[in-house]
């Protein structure tokens, strides 16, 4: 007893430690007063303030342009890097491949910012493109990270799918492409779209690749969200972060029901199955 | 004909898995090799601000044209020969691995806590884990200046209760750098330790408790072992990307915080020298080739032993 005592007591200390600094931070984004800790009455002066924030709003608009962009190509790109990984059995050039994958998971930001900066420069210099840096350098250097963590989530999800049914339909004939399509692809499904999402949210939160990689003119939200924290905490962050908050948890809470809905909805084909056969 | 199907199969999954490699091999492999090259070339005041490594030489009397590879080493003796670089180098390790400690410390008993809640709670408790982290970075580490900062809300609890007179401040110091990165990376080593941890059959700690053993021990002796695989991954995922921070330092910590990321950041972008920004790069991959390439080790286990 004496150790489920310890266990839940670190539980609950670990979600404050996790929860208390997001709560407050909302907390203080209704506060009237400028001094963001001292309170001052309520509030939602901030948030008006917030739509007429011109820079902030146009630099939303990009981050949201360049993280759906990234994430839709790096969607595509990492469902066949981790098919590959987990299909494809060995192949030549498999462990480059597998490292390359990893690898960026855990690369610090700034060498992978510096690294891509420069073989932009040089591929400029070298054979005109791109020219200048703006939204697409912005957008390759994304999906290029973020590639990698859609290729892990598809290939745990396909390690731990049976094989079978995608070799029952080869034995009845379809191909390759056909199988994927309609066998793997509906499948997997549900880690595409977490995928989707994860690429989207890794975009959307970079300051430091984008910060290396963007040019004149394509300044992303972080970066503005950046250079004013440097110069201290504003109550306008306070209540951009608290609308940040809410569309994530709501738009998590949501994906998490639907999957989990049809999670329960495919075991309960399953079982059905078996007490029909 | 079934040959014929094969190679036709072989060559479209050629064709298909040509493409994430073909862009990995350009957007990641290659501009390490820049980076490198670079690295050994020479700053100068131009537009792109370093000398090509590369060049024609015209020898207009004898007509001839001669290449020229220049290469220089003085970017990597200035990083060894300065003790800047060489205390920036051991302070992010050391930051890293304070703060590692810390991640494993809070996050261990939260991944074993949930991995023996009841199963229908495990799933929630775990997206309660992982939620913080699909909220921005940034918003994360701006949430801490108001809670550290003098006047903020450390600060006013502790003049509240009494405790101090003073002001409090523990902004701008490497506590707080302590404090955001272990905030910031604590999913990443709940989340390999819940998984390790999940899978681990309970009839083992009930078979050492028949056998006499007091639950501690055979937590060391079971249950740590076993787990020994998830604190590896963990650690790794939180010590590697921690060396080359750069936010957490920058806004958390003070002028003094000297790590890596920084030194790199300002080398690039106010020195705007970019060969001893592009050594300072190299240097720190060379440091974490080994953790990576141990981490690469582990994932790769894992995702076979998931068949």
């Amino acid at each position: 007893m004496k150790r489920m005592g310890f266990l839940s007591w670190a539980l609950w200390f670990g979600y404050a430690f996790l929860y208390v600094p997001i709560v407050l931070l909302i907390v203080y984004s209704f506060n009237e007063s400028r001094l963001v800790t001292v309170w001052g009455g309520f509030s939602t002066k901030w948030y008006a303030e917030l739509l007429h924030n011109d820079q902030l709003l146009s630099a939303a608009w990009l981050s949201l342009e360049v993280a759906a962009m990234s994430a839709t190509v790096a969607v595509v790109l990492g469902t066949i890097a981790g098919l590959a990984l987990a299909r494809f059995g060995r192949f030549r050039g498999r462990t480059l491949f597998g490292g390359m994958i990893t690898a960026p998971l855990v690369m610090p930001d700034v060498i992978t910012g510096l690294s891509l900066l420069l073989l932009f420069v040089a591929l400029e210099q070298l054979i005109g493109w791109p020219d200048g840096r703006g939204v697409t350098t912005i957008t390759i250097a994304h999906t290029t990270f973020t590639m990698a963590y859609v290729a892990v989530i598809i290939q745990s999800r396909l390690v731990s799918l049976d094989e079978s049914l995608e070799e029952a339909a080869m034995d009845l004939g379809a191909r390759p492409a056909k199988v994927f399509f309609v066998i793997t692809l509906p499948i997997i499904a549900p880690a595409i779209v977490s995928g989707w999402l994860l690429a989207f949210t890794l975009s959307l939160d970079d300051v430091v690749v984008a910060s290396f990689v963007s040019g004149p003119g394509s300044t992303t939200l972080p970066m503005v969200i950046f250079s004013s924290v440097k110069f201290g905490i504003s109550p306008q962050i306070n209540a951009l972060a608290t609308l940040m908050v809410t569309v994530v948890s709501v738009g998590i809470f949501i994906a998490s029901l639907i999957i989990n809905r049809q999670e329960r909805q495919k075991q309960r084909d399953e079982q059905m199955a078996v007490q029909g056969g | 004909m079934i040959n014929r199907l094969r190679r036709i199969g072989l060559w479209g999954r050629g064709a298909v898995l040509a493409v994430p490699f073909l862009w990995l091999l350009l957007f990641f492999l290659v501009p390490f090799l820049i980076v490198f090259g670079i690295s050994l070339s020479e700053s100068v005041i131009a537009q792109p601000p370093y000398a090509p490594l590369v060049q024609w030489l015209v020898d207009e009397d004898a007509g001839t044209t001669k290449l020229q590879l220049l290469l220089n080493l003085s970017n990597y003796l200035r990083l060894g020969g300065d003790d800047l670089y060489v205390l920036a180098y051991l302070n992010s390790v050391k930051i890293a691995l304070i703060t590692t400690v810390f991640c494993l410390l809070i996050g261990y008993p939260m991944a074993y806590a949930i991995a023996r809640a009841e199963p229908a709670k495990r799933g929630p408790l775990m997206m309660l884990v992982v939620l913080p982290f699909w909220t921005s970075f940034l918003i994360r580490i701006y949430a801490w200046i108001g809670i550290l900062k003098a006047n903020g809300v450390i600060d006013n609890l502790l003049r509240w209760t009494g405790l101090t007179t003073e002001p409090f401040e523990l902004l701008y110091s490497d506590w707080a750098v302590y404090i955001g990165m272990t905030y910031c990376y604590l999913p990443f080593m709940v989340l390999p330790l819940y998984a390790t941890l999940e899978k681990m059959d309970p009839t083992l700690l009930e078979a050492a408790a028949d056998l006499g053993c007091r639950p501690w021990k055979a937590f060391l002796t079971v249950t740590l072992p076993l787990s020994l695989p998830g604190i590896i991954a963990g650690s790794l995922l939180v010590f590697i990307p921690s060396v080359g921070e750069f936010v957490t330092p920058e806004l958390l910590g003070g002028p003094d915080t000297l790590m890596i990321g920084r030194v790199l950041w300002n080398e690039f972008f106010a020195n705007r020298d970019w060969p001893v920004a592009s050594a300072v790069a190299i240097a720190l991959l060379l440091f974490l080739v080994v953790p990576i390439m141990i981490f690469q080790h582990v994932q790769g286990r894992e995702a076979e032993a998931g068949r």
